[in-house]
């Protein structure tokens, strides 16, 4: 337990970079997803067509390879990303945002048919129709699906340790290679933090979804 | 289907929508000869970047180059999915068993297992690999990958599993199968069924995170990407890249495809709709499921 005691400010720090992280992409991925979800339900074919693609791209491209991308091969163009934290930030929520768009795009299409057509029979146009009508109705379906996106960015910032970012599990790595004997309890205090994030987490979104599925 | 949220365009409508369309098109067009001219300005397209794809320097042959990028990356990328997958779905299907016992308290160890390993990241399983129990790379990889997507295999047969019409347990009892029976000849096949989009999805999944066996140190297609720029020079990023990226890209989007195309396929049968019963998971579109569950990104 002193390994614990010992490396405590390590991992609190590490964990601050975790949860900041998780914010700032967090926030990021919402904003851009919701934006790419409207796109792929617009009626203009390609406003439809950029959004399809880049969720398709996304979705099918490894974390690790947008990571990648922007370290190794974003310099090739000229463009230097600031390297580190807001590189993760990029990375992070430029991946996740596909699968908001998914999730939020899977909510407008739970809503019933007689809504829109409810809508549009008083006259509401495109934007009033999604904004004040369907959009609404789609956000209480789409919190459950949204906090599992959200857990699965919590644990995705691991993968930024790979990437010169000191987060949660890269402070456990040195603590780890530090204590060698300690390694497995090392990593065991990594992984209490995550859980401290993503079992409420998980546990809230199975409450709102059922909650949800009684209302319907 | 998109077209619930508006009316059937009317021929005003239809011009207004062509010329919006037309217009889009056109700023991307101008967009991507933007960045076209751009990056030509920088040489990108210049010979000397791409050479390394047909007529690579330091007197090394095309073949070297594209088999050290697809029989030895693509190869170890495949050859730790493909030792993962089977042990995760066997082992999954194993905890969702357990999970389903009628027993309460035989449950519970099975309900911690699974919620332990969806709540951690894949790779700090494989840093537990690496680190706590000194393994190899490849190793790790395949520990990492198997026991995160057992817990998520287990929570799709899961779902799977109650989606199914209580009809058939009551059957099977009532012709006098017992309890592994009814589990294994008429449960099971239906929940595996019902779910086998869900957990192809699942299965691109557990082929992207072996990505992350770049992190650990293990060669796969990213770590030959960055070998050979490394050998090569730093100019050819961008070319080796495009053939990293296209090669992910074309793997996955077929395992997705295959995924949607059994979808459709299954959905005319009865298990089919039984999933999509409005108070349930969403077995939407691939990966649907699985998002559900936690999994998918």
């Amino acid at each position: 337990m002193d390994l614990f005691a010992d490396n405590l400010p390590a991992y609190l720090s590490g964990f601050v970079v975790t949860l900041q992280l998780t914010a700032l992409s967090g926030a990021f991925a919402l904003v851009w997803g919701t934006v790419l979800a409207a796109m792929r339900v617009s009626p203009v074919a390609t406003l439809r067509g950029i959004a399809v693609t880049y969720v398709e791209l996304l979705r099918n491209t490894p974390l690790t390879l947008v990571f990648f991308f922007l370290v190794f091969v974003a310099p090739q163009f000229g463009v230097l990303p600031p390297l580190g934290f807001w590189t993760a930030v990029i990375a992070l929520s430029a991946y996740t945002s596909a699968f908001v768009a998914e999730a939020v795009r899977s909510g407008i299409n739970a809503v019933p048919l007689g809504q829109a057509e409810a809508a549009r029979a008083i006259g509401l146009t495109f934007g009033q129709t999604l904004g004040l009508v369907v959009l609404p109705q789609a956000v209480r379906s789409v919190i459950p699906p949204l906090i599992n996106v959200l857990i699965a960015l919590t644990k995705n910032t691991s993968v930024a340790a790979g990437f010169a970012v000191v987060e949660l599990l890269a402070a456990g790595r040195r603590i780890a290679l530090a204590n060698p004997s300690e390694a497995m309890l090392a990593l065991a205090g990594v992984g209490v933090f995550y859980l401290i994030i993503t079992i409420p987490a998980g546990l809230l979104a199975g409450v709102l979804e059922r909650k949800v599925a009684f209302a319907r | 289907m998109s077209s619930v949220l508006y009316d059937e365009p009317g021929p005003v409508a239809r011009r207004r929508e062509r010329i919006g369309s037309v217009i889009g098109a056109v700023l991307i067009i101008a967009l991507l000869a933007l960045a076209f001219r751009y990056a030509d300005q920088r040489g990108l397209f210049g010979a000397d970047r791409w050479d390394v794809l047909y007529d690579p320097p330091k007197n090394q042959s095309v073949e070297d180059v594209w088999r050290s990028m697809i029989v030895v990356g693509l190869g170890a990328t495949l050859r730790a999915a493909v030792v993962a997958a089977p042990l995760a779905l066997v082992l999954g299907l194993l905890l969702a068993m357990w999970r389903t016992t009628s027993i309460a308290w035989l449950r519970a160890p099975a309900t911690a297992v699974i919620e332990l390993f969806r709540g951690l990241p894949v790779l700090l399983m494989m840093l537990f690999g690496l680190l706590g129990f000194g393994w190899d790379a490849f190793s790790s990889v395949v520990f990492g990958l198997t026991v995160y997507n057992m817990a998520i295999i287990a929570e799709i047969l899961r779902a799977g599993l109650a989606s199914l019409p209580k009809g058939q347990t009551e059957a099977a009892y009532a012709i006098g199968l017992s309890r592994w029976q009814t589990l294994l000849l008429v449960q099971l096949p239906q929940a595996v069924r019902t779910m086998l989009p869900s957990l192809i999805a699942q299965l691109v999944v557990l082929l992207k995170d072996s990505s992350l066996g770049f992190i650990v140190g293990y060669p796969e297609l990213l770590r030959a990407m960055q070998t050979n720029a490394q050998y090569f020079g730093q100019k050819y990023y961008v070319a080796l890249f495009v053939l990293g990226a296209g090669i992910y890209l074309i793997v996955n989007i077929s395992l997705t495809r295959l995924a949607v195309w059994l979808q459709r396929r299954g959905g005319a049968k009865t298990s089919g709709k039984v999933a999509r019963d409005a108070t349930l998971p969403p077995v939407g579109g691939p990966g649907g499921a699985a998002a559900g569950a936690g999994g998918t990104v």
